[in-house]
This record gives C-alpha cells, structure tokens and sequence, in this order.
C-alpha cells in the first residue's frame, strides 16, 4: 500500500532538489545566516535564474547545489542522490573566467576532459575542438589567456564547463564583469547553447532583466536571512530579446516585489 | 640597431679610457693593470687549463649544491603553505635563516665538515633552500582560491589539484624565488672559496685570492670579469627560458 503511495506521489524523480537548506557562516564575533529553510524543485533542462540583492544568499546556495560547500542543515539531491562533493556532472562558472592563465586555451578546455575517464587524447582534442567551435573561439585555439577580452575569456571559461558534457550548469553571475553589449551577445549564444545541448541551468544574478531574458522561471531572494520570496514563470517565446517590451512588463513587475520585499534601506540593488 | 652601436662605442671608449690612464702612468701598473694584459692573462689561464678547471670545480659546486636547495626547497615550502604546523615550525625557521646572510655559514660549514666539499656545497645548499622555501610559500597563498575551487568541480583531486592547479599557478613566485636563491648561492659560494681553500679543488674564488697574494692585479681583474660573465650566463640560460614562458602565459612584464 505504501508503495503504491509512494508511486503515485513521486511523477519523475527532479533534476535537482533543495530540501530545508539552512547555513550560517561564523566568524569570529558575529555569525551570518546566509540561508534559512530554503526548498527549490528544479525540472530536467528548465532554466532557473536565481535573482536578490547582495548577501541573499543565492551564490551561496549555488556553491551548495555544486557541493564546494556544505550546507549545515537540509540537503541537495542531485538526480535522487544527495550531493556530498563536486561533481562533474555539476559544473560550475564563476563571474571571474578562473581560466588558468599558465595554459593556453585549448588546454583549459582540456583540464577537465582529461579528468574523464575513458577518452582517447584524439577524442578530448576533438571535443575541445567542437566547444571552442561552438562558442565562436576556433581561431583562439592557442591562444593565451591574458590575449583574450573579459567577453572571450568567458566563453572559454563556458566551452571549458560544458567540454566534459555535463548534465547541469551552474551559473554564478558570469557575465557581471562584462560591457552591455559582449553580454547580449552572450545572452543569445547562451540561450541556443541551451537549447542545443538540452542542460539544466541554474543562474544567479542581481540582474532582474537578465533574469527574465534567460529563464524559465526566475526566484526572488530576500536577504538578512537568505529566503525565497516568490517564483515567477516566465512564458515568453525563445530566443528573447532583453529589449522586448513583454520582457519588461515581467522585469518591472518583479523589480516592484523585489523592492517590497526590501527592508529600507537596503535598496542597493541593481535594476 | 642603433642601440648596439652605442653599446659598442660605449665599452669602445672605456677600454681605451683605461688604456690611456694606464699610458700616464698615474698609478703604479702593480695597481692598474692594462687591459691588455688582463687580456693576456685570461687567454693564458684559458690555454693552460687553470681559468676551466677553476670555472668547473666551481660550476659543479654550485649546480649541484643549488640543484638539491631546490629539491629540498619546493616540497618543503609547499608544506608549511599547506599545513599549520610547518608553517609554525618551519616556516618560521626559514623567515629567520633567510635574513642571515648565506656567508654567515661558511664558519659553521667548516667547523662540521672540515675543508671539504661537503662545506662548500653546504653554503650553497643554505643560501638556496630558505628562499625557495619562502617564495613558494608566498606564492602558493597567493593563488586565487577560485583557481582551485574550478579544478574541484572539473574533477580534480588533492593531490591532482596540488600538482597541477597550485604549483603552475604559483610559478611567477617561484622563478622569483628560485632568482633569489641563485643570487645568494653564487654570492656565498664565492666568499667561501675566497676565504677558505679546498684541496680537492680550487675554484674560481681560490683563484681569486692567489691573484692577490700573488699581487698579480691582472688575474684579480681577469677572475672578477670571468665571475661577471658567468652571472650572466647563468640568469640568460637558467632563467629566461622561464620568464619568457611567464610573460607569454601571463603577459607579465620582464625583468
């Protein structure tokens, strides 16, 4: 009988589940809730970008998701397995590349090909070779990393996560640093690579338009403790333009509870 | 082009300027030798053997004494960044050895091990190992976490993670430190050879010395631009191969 429970409840086992997660970090006089009770259901290949002010706790919870960190209560099942460590089926990009700077391109694509088992040198090369391809780098093959500008760095930095073919990304505010028009460039080759490649992605950013541009669904974070306060679908048609007037219709509807949700005071985020 | 015309004018002029003193005889010529007699000298030593086998006692003990600094010197700097307790320990007996000049252990050199070779590579061995101990330490803390924490996603492991994300990324520190030992090894090898002699082989410091004894000023100075050329050999050949790769990797400056 409780199998039978069981079976009903459970449809498809999710991509990824929070459950409860709390964290603090202490220092030495003063202790930071960084999450409280926080719970996210995250659908094979949707797209979910996480948005709030500073110190929300959102790239701590990506840090979690990726299991860099521990969270100190709850857990995150990744594919009905709780995550313990990082994995290569979870691959991370951060806002700066973390390209590393004493290997040329190509072999920064190939550190984390090399790390999987099973493929032939020819093999990696080729795979290397397709993902530069398919972020537009196929001349920068050999170059070097300080050669490149902040947008082509992180296209590197995205062919060297998605190189060893990983079945979820995690996004921590990686086009931040980078000039308006290299990131709507990015917003459209992200959006075909997601819908080519069929990932998962989960997406931090303080950006709200970028938010609504890029994901399926957009979770807002409320700060001082880290919580979810709502979720919107956003039902827009791909590819999006960020300059669309429906993308703003939805942009300036959740910048409005972002700002309801703000103790004053704290309105130091960005629109 | 240009350039190394006025370098060669340039040392044109200053050895016809030394010519000339020498001419007006201002100072006795015991004092000043000419510069064509230092040229004298060094062909000679070079034709006689003594000036090679002099470079070669004194290249081998350096080599070899700089060699094992550095085998010792890397692990060990990697572990006091790596570990609390090394740094507490040793890394605090590197922070004090690395102040004491590297001449300072020719006395003890000598007390333990007698006029040897052993002394002698020991001071090279002292002069090396604190600063690559201490420049790796430096550079391994330097390492931006995030280098680490994206190999960690990718796969990698503790010790695949130390091998190669934190050593490579630390390498502009440690070529500067590996400089840095160099520079004290070459400096304390030499004042040891001049101040001690060594009778399995006499180097370029013991040559050094007998020209003054000898008070053959054309030695002295001969010895000295062979000391100097070296120095320069040795930073052309050791070292710029690596800094050629840190400035193409990372676009550094060179020194």
């Amino acid at each position: 009988m409780m199998a039978i429970q069981d079976e009903l409840r459970n449809v498809a086992p999710e991509k990824l589940v929070v459950d409860g997660v709390s964290k603090w970090f202490r220092m030495r006089r003063v202790s930071v809730h960084a999450l409280d009770n926080v719970s996210l259901h995250i659908r094979e290949g949707e797209f979910v970008c996480l948005v709030g002010p500073s110190g929300c706790g959102k790239s701590t919870l990506l840090n979690i998701i990726a299991g860099l960190e521990k969270p100190d209560r709850g857990q995150v099942m990744a594919d009905g397995k709780p995550v313990t460590g990082p994995g290569r089926e979870r691959m991370m990009m951060f806002q700066e590349s973390a390209l590393f700077p004493w290997l040329n391109v190509m072999d920064n694509v190939l550190f984390g090909l090399k790390l999987k088992p099973n493929l032939t040198r020819h093999e990696r090369v080729e795979v290397a070779r397709y993902y530069l391809k398919l972020v537009g780098l196929s001349k920068f093959v050999h170059a070097n990393v300080h050669e490149l500008s902040g947008g082509m760095k992180q296209r590197v930095a995205l062919a060297r996560c998605l190189a060893p073919n990983p079945r979820v990304l995690l996004m921590d505010e990686p086009f931040g640093a980078l000039d308006a028009i290299t990131r709507e460039q990015l917003y459209g080759d992200i959006q075909e690579i997601w819908k080519q490649r069929r990932k998962t992605i989960v997406f931090v950013t303080h950006n709200v338009r970028e938010a609504v541009c890029l994901g399926d669904r957009v979770v807002l974070f409320s700060p001082h403790p880290g919580r979810i306060q709502e979720k919107f679908e956003i039902g827009l048609p791909r590819p999006r333009d960020i300059n669309s007037v429906d993308l703003a219709k939805y942009s300036t509807e959740i910048t409005r509870a972002l700002k309801r949700h703000l103790k004053p005071g704290l309105m130091e985020v960005a629109e | 082009m240009r350039r190394l015309l006025v370098v060669i004018l340039f040392f044109v002029l200053l050895l016809g300027a030394w010519e000339w003193i020498v001419r007006m005889k201002i100072w006795s010529p015991v004092l000043v030798p000419s510069p064509v007699s230092v040229y004298h000298y060094i062909v000679g030593a070079i034709q006689d053997g003594t000036l090679i086998r002099a470079t070669w006692v004194t290249m081998r003990r350096l080599l070899i004494g700089y060699a094992l600094g550095l085998v010792f010197g890397l692990p060990l700097g990697l572990l006091t960044a790596r570990f609390k307790f090394c740094e507490d320990t040793l890394g605090v007996i590197a922070l004090g050895f690395q102040t004491l000049p590297s001449v300072c252990w020719v006395p003890l050199a000598l007390l333990w091990f007698g006029q040897t070779e052993a002394a002698m590579l020991f001071v090279v061995i002292m002069g090396t190992l604190w600063s690559v101990i201490i420049a790796t330490d430096n550079g391994v803390r330097t390492v931006p976490p995030i280098y680490a924490r994206a190999a960690r996603t990718m796969g990698s492991k503790r010790l695949h993670t130390w091998v190669k994300v934190i050593v490579p990324a630390s390498l502009p520190f440690i070529v500067s430190g590996m400089k840095q030992g160099w520079a004290f090894a070459w400096r304390s090898l030499m004042a040891a050879e001049i101040y001690v002699t060594i009778l399995t082989g006499f180097g370029l410091g013991s040559l050094l010395n007998y020209g003054r004894e000898l008070q053959a000023m054309d030695q002295v100075i001969g010895i000295m631009l062979v000391i100097i050329v070296i120095g320069l050999l040795a930073d052309k050949i050791l070292f710029s191969p690596w800094e050629r790769f840190l400035y193409r990797r990372w676009g550094t400056e060179k020194s």
